[in-house]
């Protein structure tokens, strides 16, 4: 089992080094698997994620409804922007994985499939900046899991049972830990980037247009991977999140369980009931049967 | 999954988008059926409900669902031209809107049919990340989730039968993690369906469909 509080997992930190190790650790105690073989595992998904990465950013995935596809390639190709190159690396990665995710390409759901690109955004930039070597990448993935893993346990990781600071929070949150140790810093610093960055996205509603996993949960992975990197400079310089990890997690549960089903994936309320939400829904999403 | 949660349930699945339950989650019910049909049919008649009829198309449920029907994995890459690859397989496929009735939102009906005519309707539903039910087999109400193998048993009612599969089972070292048994009517068809820990063997197999009043056995590998 995943460890259940970030406490646990910061414990299991100061005995393994660092929280990536202690998630392999773990996951090499329960499985009963090789620690190589979870490297391996961890990074084939890596692998996953930069390939899907690069096939957004060439431009091409295009959904089936229409609604996305193209801006991974738009942001890309803009000269270096106001917070610099590695700021727009992040925000472009982001957006090709939830483009390719609408394209019906192949991605990790990490932690769900409309919040695959918060993740790969915040890593392959962070990595990039740093030169980071393949290991402590692998690693970091591992330390995003764990975070996952907590925030499974104490509150849930999807937009129907808690909106969408489930998903994309939840990414970002990750993301954020794992930029952290990528970058040197220690666990307890990873714990109050995962905090800051949570807390940034605390009560965010799940509405998505016509139902599809497009708009905005494709701009949203961008928006998520920001919000990731701010979590992250803060928790490096220092910057302390006076509620615990845990606490905060916990919050984002209560908050969730506290979110009309109108806010959590059902198309009802939101964005996806504004006038123009429900124009392209009814433009972009003939029933199945209607199309034959 | 939720009681036991890996690493790679947190990063993975790896899995062809846009949604682990309309599409990662609609793959393993193509797989689940494909399983338990035993054989690649001919035709499916594929009735979608709730969710899965609204915003089926934009999530490509129908791409998936075929794509499970052909055997392919929740990571294949060729979900996407799946209606292609039933026609070139000679799979006849359609989708209908349906009301399903009190079923969760995300719920397909599946009618398949061989080339010589065997009939058998699978309902399942997706409830969540890519996990599934399936949770009728023709008129019978199941829960095979395709986390572990499944044995599936069609009897006919009367006293001994659960007591010999049982042992068959405990003879080859096939733990048994849960079991159901129902039945049209007492003492007329019924159908055992039970989650082995280890996968049966085929010698154990070939046992359970010897046994005194079993008319088929069915082996459904986890998906």
């Amino acid at each position: 089992m995943a460890y259940g509080s970030f406490a646990e997992l910061l414990a299991a930190a100061d005995e393994n080094g660092s929280l990536g190790e202690a998630a392999v650790a773990r996951e090499c105690a329960e499985s009963g698997t090789a620690r190589t073989d979870i490297f391996t595992r961890l990074d084939v998904a890596l692998r996953v994620m930069e390939d899907a990465v690069a096939e957004g950013l060439t431009g091409t995935a295009r959904s089936r409804s229409g609604l996305t596809g193209g801006d991974a390639a738009r942001v890309a190709s803009r000269a270096p922007g106001l917070a610099g190159p590695h700021f727009d690396r992040a925000i472009a990665a982001a957006l090709a994985v939830g483009e390719v995710n609408a394209a019906m390409g192949r991605i990790v759901a990490a932690p769900t499939g409309g919040a695959s690109g918060v993740l790969p955004g915040v890593l392959l930039a962070v990595s990039e900046r740093l030169n980071a070597p393949r290991e402590k990448l692998v690693l970091a993935l591992a330390t995003a899991g764990a975070i996952g893993g907590v925030i499974a346990a104490r509150a849930a990781l999807s937009g129907a049972a808690a909106g969408c600071q489930a998903e994309i929070g939840s990414g970002a949150a990750m993301a954020a830990a794992a930029a952290v140790e990528l970058a040197g810093g220690t666990p307890a610093q990873a714990g109050h980037a995962a905090s800051l960055a949570l807390q940034g996205l605390l009560g965010l509603a799940c509405d998505p247009v016509g139902g599809l996993v497009e708009v905005p949960c494709v701009a949203r992975n961008a928006t998520g991977s920001a919000v990731a990197l701010a979590a992250a400079e803060m928790a490096l310089a220092g910057v302390a999140f006076p509620i615990p990890f845990d606490e905060v997690a916990a919050a984002m549960g209560s908050v969730g369980r506290s979110l009309p089903p109108s806010l959590r994936e059902t198309a009802l309320g939101g964005l996806a009931v504004t006038p123009t939400g429900k124009r392209l829904a009814s433009r972009s999403s003939p029933r199945i049967d209607e199309e034959r | 999954m939720a009681n036991q949660r890996s690493l790679f349930d947190i990063i993975g699945p790896v899995m062809i988008g846009p949604s682990s339950s309309h599409t990662a989650g609609a793959v393993r019910l193509g797989e689940l059926a494909l399983a338990i049909f035993g054989e690649r049919p001919a035709e499916a008649a594929i009735e979608l409900h709730g969710s899965f009829a609204s915003t089926g198309r934009g999530h490509g449920t129908d791409l998936a669902l075929t794509a499970g029907l052909l055997g392919m994995t929740p990571d294949d890459p060729g979900i996407r031209t799946a209606l292609e690859a039933a026609r070139a397989a000679d799979l006849r496929v359609t989708f209908t809107d349906a009301d399903l009735g009190e079923v969760h939102p995300n719920t397909a009906r599946i009618t398949l049919r061989s080339g010589g005519g065997r009939v058998v309707v699978v309902q399942g539903s997706s409830v969540g990340g890519a996990d599934v039910i399936l949770t009728r087999i023709d008129d019978f109400d199941v829960a095979i989730s395709g986390e572990l193998p499944v044995l599936i048993v069609e009897h006919h009612d009367q006293p001994g039968v659960i007591a010999a599969v049982s042992q068959i089972l405990a003879r080859h070292d096939a733990n048994v993690a849960s079991m159901e048994v129902s039945r049209e009517m007492r003492g007329a068809r019924a159908l055992m369906v039970l989650e082995t820990d280890q996968p049966v063997d085929d010698a154990a197999v070939g046992e359970v469909a010897q046994a005194s009043a079993v008319t088929s056995v069915r082996v459904v590998p986890a998906v």
